[in-house]
This record gives structure tokens, sequence and C-alpha cells, in this order.
């Protein structure tokens, strides 16, 4: 039926919203305080893992934060935060990747404003 | 000072400066994290980086985009550029069904060299196949385009030669443009108005002689060019620094080596005036390739600082296929935020699942491996 050819790719595109728990997972070793973790990010390389190395390094409650690629043939990205104990690292991650989407806006804004001023619309 | 002042003042400031000397570089890491340099706050800002960055449009052609991204790290003018290279989406064919090939060309090679065709289609129209209902990738009409080759190879006026003896073929070149489309479903009312094809219609594919024929049906869908190259939308997506160089006043160059001095440089980079004094063209100083020539002759030690500005990211991208090359760089941008929102929701999930486990942990002293 017609009615039923319609509803099955809605069906999908709530999935397509639907969180993947999956996609990020706190590592084992973490400090009871909460204040130092590592975490895993599944299906994400050096594109995100560098970029949110910095933001993250760029907050003064941080310590420290790293990246790495453990296997270069596992899809897999793992970032390490400490902070200096006023702010837990899941705190910190969660600032980071607001000041990143922040930071992207900005540019994305900026990048616009230039193409109308060169005469070009998107 | 200099002949035309281009460059703002701040280029100048030397903590923005990576060295480029004979035979290495120095200071390549950005220094603007908080505790790096003695009472300055160096923490993240956003109406500071609203202040500091600066994104200029120089040049934008049919195919290609030259722009300047200002007052950004490293790291995040590369997430863009790789993002470009391999994580913006377009649509190429993937799925080749070979009916007949009795042309010279093995089936394998050709499905490979008909993948690598770029299409006109816009990405935004297809959806991905792995997001398909039921089982998993299964073709519709909404995330798979179909396209025919059937060509086949013959005389034009059977026998006969022409006066340079050769004779006229039909068809002896396979070419992008011999794909036809064949719409499926609701195609036909969605592409109407751009029906899909190749952007370069006189790709060669594959010579015949005749009596050879080709038959294939090739189905196109959404990738990335992380999967394989065939989905990148660009040539190229590259960045460099902007080039600096800096004339020390203490020691100028002696009039008689002006010339000499000048070709050490990029053309246009170096004017010499009529006294044989030396100076710095800015609005050229970009065009330099900093070949480090300059610091091979001994007569020049001293005289000049070479040097690039760490935040200045002059970008150069070729589109190849279906967007526009303004459109690229907001792609990525848009690529980029989807990534930060997927993790970001699925991080809510760590702050909820925070404090749950831990308490569980600490009833038994055991950790409970349950939860994968």
């Amino acid at each position: 039926m017609a009615q039923e050819d319609f509803d099955v790719p809605m069906d999908t595109q709530e999935q397509e919203q639907d969180v993947d728990l999956e996609k990020i997972k706190l590592l084992p070793n973490a400090s009871d305080d909460g204040t130092s973790a590592s975490f895993q990010v599944i299906d994400e390389d050096h594109t995100l893992g560098n970029a949110l190395r910095y933001i993250i390094m760029k907050n003064p409650e941080v310590e420290f934060c790293g990246y790495s690629i453990p296997h270069p043939s596992e899809n897999k990205l793992n970032i390490r935060i400490q902070t200096y104990g006023n702010i837990t690292a899941v705190e910190a991650l969660h600032q980071g990747l607001d000041n990143l989407s922040e930071l992207c806006v900005t540019i994305e804004g900026n990048f616009r404003e230039q193409l109308e001023k060169v005469g070009t619309n998107i | 000072m200099a002949s035309s002042s281009k460059l703002p003042q701040s280029a100048y400031n030397p903590r923005r400066h990576v060295g480029v000397h004979a035979e290495w570089i120095s200071d390549v890491s950005s220094t603007d994290y908080p505790g790096h340099y003695p009472h300055e706050d160096h923490s993240w800002d956003l109406e500071k980086f609203k202040q500091n960055l600066q994104v200029k449009v120089q040049r934008l052609s049919q195919r290609s985009i030259e722009f300047d991204l200002v007052g950004v790290d490293a790291s995040i003018a590369n997430a863009f550029r790789r993002i470009l290279i391999a994580e913006v989406p377009t649509v190429a064919i993937e799925h080749v069904y070979v009916w007949n090939n009795t042309s010279v060309i093995q089936d394998e090679v050709l499905a490979h060299r008909i993948g690598l065709v770029p299409l006109n289609v816009d990405p935004s129209m297809v959806e991905w196949r792995k997001n398909a209902p039921g089982f998993e990738g299964q073709p519709n009409d909404r995330n798979t385009l179909v396209f025919r080759l059937p060509i086949s190879c013959e005389r034009i006026g059977g026998n006969k030669k022409n006066a340079t003896g050769t004779q006229q073929l039909k068809n002896e070149y396979v070419k992008s443009g011999d794909l036809v489309w064949q719409p499926q479903g609701e195609q036909v009312s969605v592409f109407e108005s751009c029906p899909p094809g190749p952007t370069n219609k006189d790709i060669v594919l594959a010579k015949l002689r005749p009596g050879q024929e080709i038959d294939m049906e090739l189905h196109a869908i959404k990738g990335v060019g992380k999967d394989h190259a065939k989905w990148s939308p660009v040539a190229t997506a590259s960045y460099r620094l902007h080039p600096l160089i800096i004339l020390n006043p203490e020691k100028p160059v002696p009039p008689h080596l002006a010339q000499k001095f000048a070709k050490c440089f990029s053309p246009g980079v170096v004017t010499v005036d009529e006294d044989g004094e030396v100076s710095i063209d800015e609005k050229n100083m970009r065009q330099d390739s900093v070949s480090r020539e300059v610091l091979r002759h001994k007569e020049f030690e001293g005289c000049v600082q070479l040097k690039r500005i760490r935040d200045w990211f002059i970008f150069n991208v070729e589109s190849e296929g279906p967007y526009a090359p303004e459109r690229l760089f907001l792609e990525s941008i848009l690529v980029m935020r989807q990534k930060i929102a997927t993790i970001k929701d699925a991080a809510e999930g760590l702050m909820r699942g925070e404090d749950e486990p831990v308490p569980e942990a600490a009833a038994d002293g055991d950790v409970e491996m349950t939860e994968t």
C-alpha cells in the first residue's frame, strides 16, 4: 500500500535521531572523584581528536588533555582528561564540545558574511 | 615604511611566527594555552575569538576557491581540511552488474574506472544506503541511482575505407557521456530539474573495435571519501601558512647585490628601487614559496628573516563533482557540527550513567562488566 510505503522512511528518520550510546564510553580506571578519566570514541580519528584536544586544553580547569589512536586498524579514538579538581572530566568534555560547536558556528557565520561581500549567495 | 602596507600590524607579533631557517624550523607549536605564559589568560573566550577571526575569500572561480582563515589553531584548520577530503558526502557508482563485455578491458578494471566518474548529483537529494528500512543496505529509489551503459562498436558505411585508408567507426570510444540514467520510482520528478549524469561527458572509459560491445547496469550510492577516494568531493583541499619576510634594518642589502637578493624570492616579492634599495611588497609576500634560497648565500647572512604566520591559513580548495567550490567549506563545517552533536548526545548518557554504576561497584568491591 502507498500508505505503508510512505511510512517506512519516516521510521528511519526517527532512527537517525536516536542517540548512539555506543559512540562514546568511559574507559576503566577513572579516578573515584571523576576528575581524571579516559574516554573512547568509536569511528572518529585525528579530525575530531586533535580539535577536541585543543579546545579542552583551552579550559583553565583542565590540567591535562591528550588523545591517541591506539591502533591504526581500529576506528577508535582515546581521549584522556585530567582536571585540577573543580570540575569532573565528563564536565570538561561537555564544555569542550560546546566550545568547539560555538567555534564552528562563528567560522560559518564569518564565511557566509564573506561570501555575501563577494556577491555569492548560497 | 613598507611599500604597500597590506598586512595588519598584528602579523608582526613574534608569538605568531614560525621560524624558517636554513636547516631547521623553530616555534612550530602554538602556545595559546592557559598557564603557558605567566599572568596571561589564554582560556577559551568566544568574544576574543570572534574579534581575532578573519575569513577572506581571495579568489573564486567555477571550480576552485582560495580563502584565508586567520586566527584559528592548526588543529581546527586541519579538521576542516581532513573533512573536505574524507567526510563530505558525494554520490558515486558503487555496484556494477556486467551483462556483457567483449572489449579488451577487463570487467573489474572497467568497473573501477566507471566508479571514479564524478556525478552531478546533489548528495542532499540522496539518502544513505545504510539507513534503508528493513534489510540493511536495501536499495530503493531514495538511495540508489541506476545507470545503464549499453554500447557496441560498428563500422559506419560497411567495410569502405576513406581516403586515408582508415575506417569510420561508431562508438570507438566509450565515454562517460554514454551513461544512460534510468529513473526509478519518484526520481523522475525529484531529479526533473537536474537529471543525474557525469559532470564531464568526455572521460574515456574504454575503447572498442567493431563487433565488441559493453552492456552494464550501474548503481550509484552516497558515500564518503574515507571509504573510497571516488566519493571525495575535492580534487585538492590544502592549506599553507602565510609567508613572512622581515628585512633587518641594521644590515641592509648592499645595492650592488640587490638584484641577486630579489632573485632569491618568488617574482614580485622583493622590489628594488633606482638607488638599489631593497623592500618587500607585502601584497605579493603571500605568493612567496619560502624557498630558503636567500639563506644559502653568505653575503645575505643576517639581512633577512624568513617566517610563516602560525595561525594564518591560506586554503586552496578545488571542487570536483556536484558542489560549488564556495559551498564545500560550509559543508565541511556542517559535517564537523554533526560530529560534535552526535558525541554530545552520546556523552549525555555518560553524565547520567556516571552516578549509577559507581555505587554498585562500591557496594561489593567488584566492578561488574555487565554494561558493554
